[in-house]
Parts: C-alpha cells; structure tokens; sequence
C-alpha cells in the first residue's frame, strides 16, 4: 500500500506540473462565469441556467481532465523508458497501476473541489446562500470522473495516446446516450430482439448513473436508493476495468 | 560462495514487424556472477545485452530459462530489495528535481525520512550534484543524468549493481571518478554486473567477463584466463632508414617526420632490427612489445562467433 501511495504522491506531483491542466482549470472557471452572460440572454429562472451552465463544465472539464491526462500517464511512462527504473525496483506491476490510477483520481478530486468551490462562490454572489445540492452532484460527477480515469489507464495501457483519447471518448460519449437503448427496448416487442438490445445496454456504460444535474438545479428529491446504486454501480465499473488494465499490463515487455 | 546471480539456458524472442516475425535475442545463456565480483558482459550492439538485463529484472519476460537473484526466483520482491540498477541512456522524470527524484526513489524502498535525507546528501556528493539538488531533471545534460542515475541506483545501498553502458555520455574526467566509483563498490563487497562495449573500461575494472554474441555467450571467464600474456608482434617507430630495408621484417607504415612504424611477428628478428638500425645510423623512437588486449580477443569473437 505504502508503495502504491508513492506512486500516486508522484502522479499527482507531475499532473499539477503539467501545464495542460491549469489550462482545462482556466477554461473551466471562464465557462462558469460566462455562464453569468447566458443567463442575461435567456429567459426564465437566471440562477438555474448558471447551476445548469456551472455544473455541466464541472463535469466536462473533469472528463477531459480524465481523458487528456490519464491516457498519457501509462504511455508516458513507457514511452520515455521511466517505467524501465520503476519496474526494477521492489514493487509489483499492479501497485504501479494503482499507483498511477490513484494519483490520477487524487488530482481530480482537487480539481473538482476547486472548481466547485469558484462555483459555489460565483453562486453565492449572485442568490446570497450556499446551495449544499450543488456538492451532491460535483460527488456524483467524481464518481463518473473515478470511472473515466480507469477507462483512460486501461487504454493508455496498450495503445497511443491518440488512439487512447479516442477510445475514452467515445466511452464518455456513448455512456452518455446509452440510456436512449432502454427507451427503444421499451418500444420493440418481447423476443429475441429486445433480449439482444438488453444485452447491448447491459455491456455498454451508463453514465447518466451519475448525472443528478437536472434534480439538483431544479431541487427535485433524489431517492437515497439510487444514490446507492449508482456508487455501487460507478465502483464495481471502475473495480472492473482496473482489473482489466492489470490483465493486460501483468506480462508486458517493455522492449 | 553462492552465487548473487544465476542464469541458466535463457531464451528470449521479439516478435517485429506487421506480419509478426519471430526474431531470437537470446540463445541458451547461461552464467553465474560470484558475490564481490565485477563481471562485464560485453558484446556489439544487438548482441542482446540489454535483453539479458531486462529479463533479469523483470522488465521483459524469457521465454525460457531460470534466473535465480541471491538464491531466489528473479521475480520476487525480496531480491529486488538488494538491486540497483542504471539503464542506458536514462529518462527519469523530468518534472522532479535531483533531490526530490532520489527521495522518491528512497520511499519506494521504504527508506525514513532521516535515511533518506542522510542518503541523497551523501549520493548527490558522490556523484558530483550536490549543486543541482534543487535543479529539475528537464535541464540536466546527458551526463548529468548519468550521474543522477547512477545515484538512484545506490539509493537502497544495493548488493548488486546492474550498470548498462554506464560510461555513454561521460566525458573522460566522468569515466575516471565513475571506474572509481566502480572499484570502491567492490572493495566494500559489493558485486557489479555491467553492461558495456568501451572494452578498454571493463578491462581496467573487471574480474570476470563473459563475451555475448549474436544472443550467445561465446567467451566467459577470468581476463588472465583469457587473455594470452604471450607477445603478439613488436611495434618498434624507426627513422633515418629506407623502409625498403625494413620490409622484409614485417609490414611497415609510413608515419610522421620520416619515420616508420614496422610490426616484426618473429621475436628473433626483433634484436635483428635493432642492429640494422645502429649499423645504418638510424634512430629508434619506441619499441612495443604487444600482448593481446580484451580488444584482439573482443574482436577475434565477434568476427568468428
């Protein structure tokens, strides 16, 4: 564990000496008070379109966070022979992975606080009272951003960068409309092709799990059984591809 | 003594290309490195040297063979607590600077923060980067990062030292205090395996070398084994006589102010010459018996494997 910790103390040094993030950071705090202008443009409740317009770049620039730094990391490693030194050393290939995994969430989960932060402040200005929801959704979106940054190890693990973005994003985009599917199996009749459609959705990610954006900008109640089940679902999905990831890493060379 | 090191019948094979083509690196290697030794594993580039390392410390897996590191499977996490290792042409991370990069290195191996502090002062001062401690690997030349490595290397104080081509990108003052840096590992019984083709380092240094080519070891042993202390030819440099007169002693080159170099095979002769060159009133600059060097039998290996 003591070695895993290292690792990931190392991770997160490197990620918040990479100038990429500061730069996702910059661009997430400009949406957020951009968010203020729209809100000027629109018609109807002005805060909700900031919650709306605040949370939506929390969770974007948290996946391309995820996206963008995680499918380097592994890469990184292997590509400038550092992991060359690591491996010799007295530690295991999936403490290494972990290590890199665990930097990676560490270093969201600053970023996402940050950002909630300057969003909650930015917030406050304008309505005059702190909005607790708002932490309930950057959590959830945490939890989505956990999951992502597995997705985008497992990736970094056996291809390029390039290709790995690619992969992650489209992970993030199809996760994001999978849930479309359950609306078509609700509209094909009982057989063989509801049951394969079943099946597609059941391999495919459901990241919708984790968007409470619409129930916290709108203070609709949140049944505490699916906050449950989409912790437990988001951990086990994350638990799974980190397996996965240690699979393929366990009997590389690394030439 | 039992052996720090031990490989027997290694193999290992690279798969290249689109359609994928199985390539041999190593072929049946087997050795033993005794504890205190300095042993060099020479050989050309592509010889497979550094492939032998990798599968040492995990790095890549053979697909045959065993390798046993102070008696255990080279896998454990155990053995790898007494190894250090510097690859060649090092990339480290270049975020960190020279201190934080060995204190990172140091709590891998679990060291506290007293030991750690007390090693890299003592490590930076080894190796001649005590003014770099805050500087960050990214500016650090060639050499530099050298040294560094060989830092991060000692960190855990090791038993075994596995050096790849640790002399690539030193300048000559660099070589010297690491040869040195070499030797007093060895007197304070630590064991060196390295890894190099500069063979002129490995004969100053070594005890024991093993010649690998072509993924096979075709020469190991004591360098007094080895190498033949009988004298190969004489290089004497002559001036002030026709080199027509020497010729027929052996090959004779012209070389600067008129003088000659002439390569006499036959010993006898040798005192022949130097008659002829007091009897014509010639001068005699240098007389160079030749035994053979690490070199003659490097290269006599590398030409008939």
């Amino acid at each position: 564990m003591k070695r895993i910790l290292v690792i990931a103390g190392n991770t997160y040094r490197e990620a918040v000496r990479d100038r990429v993030l500061y730069l996702l950071l910059f661009f997430a705090g400009s949406t957020i008070i951009l968010s203020r202008l729209l809100a000027l443009l629109a018609v109807g409740d002005r805060v909700k379109i900031i919650m709306d317009v605040g949370l939506a770049s929390l969770s974007l620039f948290g996946a391309l966070v995820a996206i963008l730094v995680g499918t380097s990391l592994v890469y990184r490693e292997i590509d400038k022979k550092t992991i060359i030194t690591l491996v010799a050393k007295p530690i295991h290939r999936h403490e290494f992975l972990l290590g890199k995994f665990f930097g990676l969430v560490f270093t969201q989960l600053v970023i996402l606080l940050l950002m909630t932060l300057f969003f909650q402040a930015f917030l406050f200005i304008h309505t005059l009272r702190l909005d607790g929801p708002i932490f309930l959704a950057a959590l959830y979106i945490f939890l989505e951003l956990i999951l992502l940054t597995a997705v985008a190890i497992l990736f970094s693990s056996f291809s390029t960068p390039i290709l790995a973005s690619l992969f992650s994003l489209s992970f993030y985009v199809i996760g994001h409309f999978s849930r479309g599917l359950l609306t078509l199996i609700r509209k094909v009749p009982v057989g063989a092709g509801r049951s394969i459609l079943r099946f597609i959705y059941f391999l495919l990610p459901d990241l919708e799990n984790f968007n409470f954006k619409t129930e916290v900008v709108h203070h609709l109640p949140i049944p505490g059984t699916l906050l449950v089940k989409s912790a437990i679902y988001g951990l086990f999905y994350a638990l799974f591809i980190l397996v996965l990831t240690v699979l393929v890493f366990r009997r590389r060379d690394f030439q | 003594m039992d052996a720090v090191l031990k490989i027997e019948r290694l193999r290992k094979s690279y798969s290249t290309g689109f359609i994928p083509k199985k390539k041999e690196i190593l072929r049946d290697v087997s050795l033993e490195v005794e504890p205190g030794e300095i042993f060099g594993y020479l050989g050309p580039n592509g010889a497979g040297k550094t492939t032998t390392l990798k599968c040492l410390l995990g790095i890549v897996f053979p697909d045959g063979g065993t390798i046993s590191l102070f008696g255990q499977p080279h896998l454990a996490l155990k053995p790898k607590e007494r190894i250090g290792f510097l690859p060649e042409s090092p990339y480290f991370y270049d975020h960190l600077t020279a201190a934080e990069f060995l204190d990172f290195y140091g709590r891998l191996f679990a060291l506290g923060r007293a030991e750690r502090a007390e090693r890299i002062a003592g490590l930076l001062r080894l190796v001649g980067l005590e003014k770099a401690a805050k500087v960050r690997l990214r500016k650090f030349s060639r050499g530099m990062l050298q040294r560094i490595g060989l830092a991060q290397a000692l960190i855990n104080s090791p038993d075994l030292l596995f050096l790849d081509e640790p002399l690539g990108g030193l300048d000559p003052v660099g070589r010297k205090e690491l040869r040195d840096i070499i030797l007093r590992l060895k007197q304070e019984g630590r064991t060196v395996f390295l890894c190099s083709h500069i063979l002129q380092d490995i004969e100053m240094i070594c005890d024991r070398v093993a010649i690998l080519v072509e993924g096979r070891i075709v020469k190991m042993g004591r360098l007094g084994d080895l190498i033949s202390e009988k004298v190969l030819f004489t290089e004497l440099e002559v001036g002030g006589l026709d080199p027509r007169e020497l010729e027929k002693y052996g090959p004779c080159l012209a070389g600067r102010d008129g003088r000659f170099l002439l390569k006499v095979f036959d010993q006898e002769q040798v005192s022949e010459v130097l008659d002829l060159v007091r009897d014509r009133g010639g001068r005699l600059h240098s007389l160079l018996p030749r035994t053979q060097t690490l070199e003659d039998l490097f290269m006599g290996m590398v030409k008939q494997p």
